[in-house]
């Protein structure tokens, strides 16, 4: 795999040094993705979650955050899974955008991983729309794929869900 | 010290230390169009509140300067060092007078004309040759200074300086000297860094150009250093100190001893953790009450007692009342009545609104902007407005009240209003819209115009405005603390600035419901009183039909379900338990399936309309600090903000405005905003209405304008043939109708009649009596099931049936369809009807059944077009212009643009008649404009319409 790998990035011509990139992950329904490590301001267990009527599907409610109100989004719902059985313990990681603070749930937070772009892939063509709208690209690992959150995207279409 | 001024000296200190950081960041990119566009909006501002202070010097040098970026702003002049450092030296200058204001309250004497001519000099194109610079400079040196007190300033400087000179900062010897050496304008830089040494911190950013040519070459670090960000008033006072050294102690600082200048994030973050103390506290008090005889008991009551005032400390610190940002109006008005020579009156009420102190800081300069533009553009001269038959004193209004979460400011003056012509042609001038544009917006579209950036309809530029600041600025200022600002216009009448700003911070007090399981929060202020509602109480709710009404002191109160308008769906096991709960607070036994037998009316006012929101349960109310939604939920109408409450939950914050909308309801238009009236998409609709009474005690009644004539005829001359009463009127034999069957015409006297015509038929209603014409918007709340009866509406205060005339004529005349069968087959027109009132529709449908149409009605635009989508295919559409959301003439141009609907005829029909309404329509691609009440008009241009469509195909 490493060889390929070797071999793809010179076939297009790339530079193999490269600095790299440090992701925290964290797990939706066995999948894994990725956001910048610099991004993620809080990880917490999310309690009392308010819901919000008439709100945008993916928007689970709103949460206080040490004072901070925080609206948290489910991925499992923007990202078009089914949602997880009541009861079941969830993740929230908080981040920011346009100085607002939202918080994703999700299954559970893995570990904070250093990867080099050159292991990065544009997303496949054939990659459904939902995805394809929030994905920055995919991570080759190991043993499996991650897929990195383009947070901006994230909460815009959300906010396109409610307009439409 | 005069306030106004001590004011002025902190602001202007503070808006300087800005300029003189953005400047140096500017030179360095002069293509940042952002940073050149923030210190020319500083110091229009400087020069601004200079003018009303009567500051003529340190006015001419900021407008001088202004003059130069300016020029920078619209690409006239190149931006050089030289320019930046001739402005960085004006601001120097403007900072030495300011010392001077600040020591003795007064400008000093001198004049800065050779400054001023070398900006003008710039401005034109020219660069300041170098000989005459340094002649400048000399001049400028001697200028600032003419006093005693500054003159001793030079010396003084480096005994005052007793410290190691930072690393960036020259000394003054080195300075002169470098000053001395070098030639033409840098030297005039050096002129201004030897000022700038003056405060001898703050302004090493606007040394550094200077000092880069003249000086060592580590100044050139300087601008990386950070200015230390020393409290503006402490700084003011220190330079001041500096400036008078050990000589004098007799100007004791007093901008600084009053108040201490605090950062709002200090008090922001201080908020969250008061916020955090509540929360523990309370969780400690629960904790404690479990216990009894706890050694907790006292210390945590004292916790307790110190934490509450705590809170109400801080949570006042942020709050004051509007009027603070007001005190220096009508001062401001005052001069800018002798300097335009208007006579201008300025009333304002509301003054003790209070505002959050953030939120009162932003809008400050904004609403002075505006009362000055109002003063400015808004009135006319004094003659003008004797000449319009106006009185001549220019009255200019201020306003602010707290509405239904929010705090409205409205700016109104008696003036000439928007000059729309002109606003058009500077629009196209700017290049923001297009001759083809132009024509499809509405006035409220095109006023809008002036709140771009750069727009300014002033025909020249004066020292008050027309430099096309202000608007943009007012809008961005206020957009950024999530308000709105509008502008309602009337030729003639004046303008209406409405700036509605959302309690962003504010605290209010709420009132927390409970509806399905979850809790809301209803601003107090919109509460009017708390019903409950139950079966065996005076209040219980009544449905009819579908529409729950609730009995109140002789009204009848519009109710709306939260969990409707929510559209949450009620758990049963709570439902059900609740239910249990209430019953055993009730003591009743009641049927377990009686659900909603116990319910809570919040009677709520918005405006001058009432309805009630029903609830499931009512807790407490609870002082909240309203923060705004995350943008993502800023869509939803019904919220106007989220908090957290004292048990650390998060809750939504109810808007009544939008529960009214959301119902579908319409709200009174008061007299004050009738000017409004003419834009608003407000679907209510003034008709008359003819009441009267026959048959049961309920007064019935009828639009007037379906009603042809009122007659009266003898009893003798009724008729009796082919089972019905007749009368012989008017050479025809008319039939009489009775409202029931049951219902018994007079025997003797005079027959009261209501006639109705229609096409070549009339047909007499007969009636007890006619009771009254009343001007009223009619809404059938509870459609009727009873045959001959559209629904019931208040009227007149009353609840009153509402009489479905076309039944009466399709029973009065039993062949009319038999006569139009014909007719029918050989048109059978398909007819769309939009219109969002319930009662059109429920009048208008049938009328245009009768006389022969298919007819589909629908409650708005978006349905039309849902059915467009669905391949239905209509031969006319009939649509209403105002509607909620798109309304008729977006409708028209959205069917018109699009093929499968675009060759069908579409008639408008509307309460408003003007002229510019029908131009408007036929220019979206109507068909043909009725007014809405004329029942003929709209039968014969459907007609019309039709017949052409036929010939044309």
């Amino acid at each position: 795999m490493t060889d390929n790998l070797v071999t793809d990035v010179q076939a297009m011509g790339g530079d193999i040094k490269d600095s790299g990139q440090s992701f925290v992950t964290m797990i939706v329904a066995d999948q894994l993705f990725g956001v910048p490590v610099l991004d993620v301001h809080d990880v917490f267990i999310p309690t009392k979650l308010a819901h919000v009527p008439m709100a945008a599907p993916e928007v689970a409610g709103v949460l206080n955050l040490r004072g901070r109100i925080v609206t948290a989004i489910d991925l499992r719902r923007r990202l078009g899974y089914p949602l997880l059985e009541e009861g079941k313990q969830v993740m929230a990681v908080v981040i920011e955008h346009h100085g607002e603070p939202y918080s994703l749930l999700i299954d559970s937070v893995g570990e904070v991983l250093n990867l080099a772009d050159a292991s990065c892939e544009r997303n496949p063509v054939n990659l459904d729309q939902r995805w394809r709208d929030v994905s920055g690209g995919v991570y080759r690992l190991e043993d499996k794929l991650m897929v990195v959150l383009q947070l901006d995207k994230i909460i815009e279409t959300g906010n396109g869900a409610i307009a439409a | 010290m005069d306030d106004l001024l001590n004011e002025f000296l902190t602001e202007t200190n503070e808006s300087l230390d800005v300029v003189d950081a953005e400047l140096v960041r500017f030179e360095k990119d002069p293509n940042d169009k952002a940073v050149l566009d923030n210190i020319f909006r500083l110091v229009h501002t400087v020069k601004g509140t200079c003018g009303f202070l009567d500051l003529p010097r340190l006015e001419a040098v900021a407008h001088a300067s202004e003059n130069v970026l300016g020029k920078f702003r619209d690409g006239e002049l190149q931006v050089t060092t030289e320019a930046v450092s001739l402005i960085l030296e004006s601001i120097d200058a403007i900072k030495s007078i300011m010392a001077d204001l600040e020591a003795t309250e007064k400008e000093p004497e001198g004049d800065d004309n050779e400054l001023i001519g070398k900006l003008n000099c710039v401005a034109a194109g020219q660069a300041p040759d170098g000989g005459e610079a340094i002649a400048q400079t000399d001049m400028l040196q001697a200028e600032p200074e003419p006093e005693p007190v500054a003159q001793e300033t030079e010396p003084d400087i480096n005994p005052t300086l007793d410290r190691p000179l930072r690393p960036g900062e020259v000394s003054l010897e080195e300075l002169e000297a470098a000053f001395a050496a070098a030639p033409g304008p840098d030297a005039e830089a050096g002129a201004s860094a030897g000022n700038a040494a003056d405060d001898a911190s703050a302004d090493i950013a606007s040394e550094a150009p200077a000092a880069e040519s003249v000086a060592s070459a580590d100044s050139a670090k300087a601008p990386e250093q950070p200015v230390p960000a020393v409290a503006p008033a402490a700084k003011a006072e220190s330079e001041k100190a500096e400036k008078q050294g050990g000589k004098s102690e007799k100007a004791e600082p007093s901008v600084a001893t009053q108040s201490v200048r605090v950062n709002v994030d200090l008090l922001e973050d201080l908020m969250t953790m008061v916020s955090e103390l509540v929360l523990t506290r309370n969780q400690l008090l629960q904790i404690v009450r479990q216990q009894e005889d706890s050694e907790f008991n006292v210390p945590l009551q004292r916790l307790n007692l110190v934490t509450t005032e705590l809170q109400e400390g801080v949570m006042k610190t942020r709050m004051q009342p509007i009027g603070n940002a007001w005190q220096k109006l009508p001062r401001i008005l005052r001069d800018l009545s002798h300097e335009l020579g208007k006579k201008i009156d300025l009333q304002m009420s509301g003054a003790d609104t209070e505002l959050d102190r953030q939120v009162l800081e932003l809008i400050k300069d904004p609403l002075t902007h505006m009362v000055r533009n109002s003063a400015d553009h808004g009135l006319e001269s004094t003659e003008g407005r004797i000449a319009a038959g106006k009185p001549p004193v220019g009255v200019i209004k201020l306003d602010a009240y707290h509405e239904g979460g929010h705090v409205i400011i409205r700016i109104s003056d008696d003036g000439g209003g928007l000059n729309l012509e002109k606003i058009k042609s500077k629009a196209l001038a700017v290049g923001l819209t297009s001759e083809g544009e132009l024509d499809q917006l509405s006035e409220q579209q095109i006023s809008n115009f002036i709140f771009k950036p750069g727009f300014s309809t002033a025909q020249e530029v004066t020292s008050v405005s027309g430099r096309g600041v202000g608007m943009d600025v007012v809008r961005s200022n206020i957009e950024k603390i999530g308000g709105t600002v509008e502008v309602r216009s009337e030729v003639g009448r004046g303008s209406v600035f409405t700036i509605k700003i959302p309690l962003t911070l504010a605290i209010v007090s709420a009132l927390v419901v409970e509806s399905c399981g979850e809790r809301f929060a209803i601003p107090q202020i919109s509460v009017v009183e708390l019903v409950r509602a139950s079966s065996n109480s005076e209040h219980r709710v009544e449905k009819l039909k579908e529409t729950p009404v609730l009995r109140l002191r002789d009204q009848l109160l519009p109710l709306v379900y939260l969990s409707d308008v929510l559209g949450l769906e009620a758990d049963p096991d709570i439902a059900v338990q609740q239910d249990d709960e209430a019953d055993v607070a009730a003591g009743n036994d009641r049927q377990p399936d009686a659900k909603n037998d116990d319910e809570f009316v919040v009677v709520t006012q918005v405006g001058t309309f009432r309805f009630g929101i029903v609830v499931d349960r009512v807790f407490d109310t609870e002082e909240i600090v309203v923060k705004p939604v995350a943008p993502i939920l800023r869509d939803i109408s019904v919220f106007s903000g989220n908090t957290i409450l004292g048990d650390g939950s998060v809750i939504m914050i109810l808007d009544p405005n939008g529960i009214a909308d959301a119902c579908g309801d319409v709200k009174d238009e008061n007299d004050e905003a009738a000017l409004e009236a003419a834009n608003a998409q407000d679907s209510s609709e003034k008709i008359s209405i003819l009441i009267f009474n026959t048959g049961s005690a309920e007064p019935k009644a009828v639009p007037l304008s379906l009603v042809s004539r009122l007659e009266e005829v003898e009893c003798t001359d009724i008729e009796r043939s082919n089972g019905i009463d007749v009368v012989q009127y008017r050479g025809q034999v008319m039939p009489i109708l009775r409202i029931s069957d049951s219902y018994e015409l007079r025997k003797e006297g005079r027959q009261p009649l209501l006639v109705f015509a229609d096409e070549t038929r009339t047909m007499g209603l007969a009636v007890d009596e006619i009771v009254d014409i009343v001007e009223e918007q009619l809404k059938i709340e509870l459609p009727s099931d009873c045959e001959g009866m559209l629904g019931t509406a208040v009227v007149n205060g009353m609840a009153t049936e509402i009489v479905d005339v076309s039944h009466y004529l399709v029973k009065a005349f039993p062949d009319w369809f038999d006569e139009n069968r014909q007719e029918r087959a050989k048109s059978n027109k398909h007819l769309l009807l939009v219109d969002d009132s319930s009662f059109f529709r429920n009048m208008l449908a049938p009328l245009l059944a009768t006389v022969g149409y298919k007819v589909t009605a629908v409650e708005n635009a978006d349905r039309a077009l849902e059915l467009r989508e669905l391949g239905n295919h209509f031969d006319v559409i009939v649509s209403d212009i105002e509607m909620p959301g798109m309304d008729g003439f977006d409708l028209a141009s959205e069917i018109r643009s699009d093929e499968r609907w675009g060759k069908t005829p579409i008639v408008a029909i509307s309460s408003h008649g003007t002229p510019q309404d029908f131009d408007r329509g036929r220019s979206v691609g109507f068909t043909d404009y009725v007014v809405k009440t004329d029942r003929r008009g709209l039968l014969e241009s459907i007609q019309e319409t039709l017949h052409m469509e036929g010939s044309a195909a």
